[in-house]
């Protein structure tokens, strides 16, 4: 077994169960044991970053500072919190004098931020703790004929330098693990552009015009499904479909889904137990391709 | 931090002050090629929005139309221009330096007093739903840890976060 600290944020336990329970379940089944720890506020995301960026890395430290005590390295299941924490945990080991100013801010609340414990996405703890030969063994619903449109998310790649995740403009790392479950990755027009999501609440319009971008590509070029990293993602592509149906006038009907869901069929998980209702556009089409 | 003189009270330029700030240190680099603007997800579908035309009025100190303008807001954090920009100028990172400085100035738009509101009430900007918090139980999920709102009040306090807040609009 290993063991994290899982960070779940504000957004999945608010909105969507279904990410939450399609993740530890096929997290578990792969030996990744999930700490919950007490006391974890908000990651403190863009919007927070927005309105005071030296609140938003002292949080993100605070947080940090959690898994610290319990001698534990975090993981994500949200590209925005890894953003917000692994930011802040590479800028700070990196510039003593920021880190001396969070720190001062955190003795206020009795806390200190040391660094010497990793921020991981959940893909990478995929790759490095299970590893993409283990992950094929445990396959038991080969995903065969299944045409993935597989989306980043910005805040899993940009900014590099900081995240370390994949390169930025060629990552292969979402896509590997895609195919390890024998479904088919396939490439369309603007996959690494945003999905316009940050700016829902206040330019609706300009948000859903970007979403209808990802949407209208991914379908063009035949995805069965759409599979996202962040319920921040999917809520904008899962829900915007509604509103492009009533905006444009356009009918997709293209199924979302998390790669923790694509996972957890693949391990041969129930559907039934995968609270699957959550969806807004249904994800039947999926199902019945695969069973 | 929170509470910064002004450009005004402290006889800075606006690009030395923006300089100055978390987040702004890089303004200055800009040589205004527009690769920004090229990279931008917000700019192609909207006229409302270019990233290379903020840095500009930043770099040229018009403080007023940047900071109580509409275009300050309609960058998506994506990242996309801070990733190829040849200067190095950490864009995406500076218009939250912006932002900072704007919401200093009591310009706080809706969506971010709620956001900022939900921090202070329960530590999360997405307010839990409490139907789904008793239906944990039924999806097999264990209960909800709350957050530490003795410590967080603590850390808005000391960066003086709490004290932010959008001006009331003069009767």
């Amino acid at each position: 077994m290993t063991r994290y600290a899982l960070f779940l944020g504000c957004t999945i336990p608010a909105r969507q169960p279904h990410y939450e329970v399609s993740a530890r379940k096929s997290l578990a089944k792969l030996g990744i044991d999930l700490v919950d720890l007490e006391g974890m506020t908000c990651c403190a995301p863009p919007p927070l970053q927005s309105i005071d960026l030296e609140t938003s890395l002292s949080m993100a430290a605070y947080n940090i500072s959690l898994a610290e005590e319990a001698d534990l390295d975090i993981v994500t299941l949200c590209t925005g919190c890894f953003e917000s924490l692994a930011i802040a945990n590479n800028l700070l080991r990196e510039n003593a004098k920021l880190k001396e100013r969070v720190n001062k801010i955190l003795s206020n609340a009795g806390k200190e931020f040391r660094g010497n414990k990793e921020v991981r996405h959940y893909l990478q703890v995929l790759m490095k703790d299970v590893g993409i030969d283990h992950l094929k063994k445990n396959v038991t619903r080969k995903l065969g004929n299944l045409k993935v449109a597989t989306f980043y998310g910005c805040h899993s790649l940009r900014p590099s330098a900081l995240l370390k995740f994949d390169d930025p403009e060629r990552p292969k790392l979402f896509d590997n693990l895609v195919e390890a479950l024998g479904a088919k990755s396939i490439w369309y027009r603007n996959k690494l552009k945003c999905c316009g999501g940050l700016l829902r609440g206040y330019a609706d319009d300009i948000a859903l015009a970007i979403a209808r971008d990802k949407i209208a590509m991914a379908t063009k070029a035949g995805a069965d499904c759409l599979s996202t990293l962040c319920p921040f993602c999917f809520l904008t592509l899962d829900l915007g479909q509604f509103l492009m149906k009533s905006t444009y006038h356009e009918e997709y009907n293209l199924p979302i889904l998390h790669y923790t869901e694509l996972l957890s069929l693949s391990l041969g998980i129930d559907p039934k137990e995968l609270a699957l209702d959550f969806h807004k556009i249904r994800v039947d089409k999926v199902l019945s391709k695969i069973s | 931090m929170a509470h910064g003189k002004t450009a005004k009270s402290s006889g800075k330029t606006f690009l030395e002050e923006v300089r100055h700030m978390l987040g702004g240190e890089t303004l200055a680099s800009c040589y205004q090629c527009g690769t920004c603007a090229s990279s931008c997800p917000v700019a192609r579908v909207s006229e409302r929005f270019n990233p290379r035309e903020v840095i500009r009025q930043s770099l040229l100190g018009e403080k007023e139309e940047i900071l109580f303008g509409d275009a300050l807001w309609l960058c998506c954090s994506c990242y996309n221009c801070q990733e190829r920009c040849p200067q190095k100028v950490e864009i995406a990172d500076v218009f939250y330096a912006l932002r900072n400085l704007a919401i200093r100035e009591g310009k706080m738009p809706n969506i971010y007093s709620e956001f900022s509101a939900g921090l202070m009430s329960e530590g999360k900007i997405v307010p839990m739903s409490k139907f789904l918090e008793k239906k944990r139980a039924d999806y097999g999920l264990p209960p909800l840890k709350p957050a530490n709102m003795d410590t967080l009040r603590k850390i808005l306090s000391a960066t003086g976060f709490d004290k932010l807040k959008k001006k009331e609009e003069p009767q």
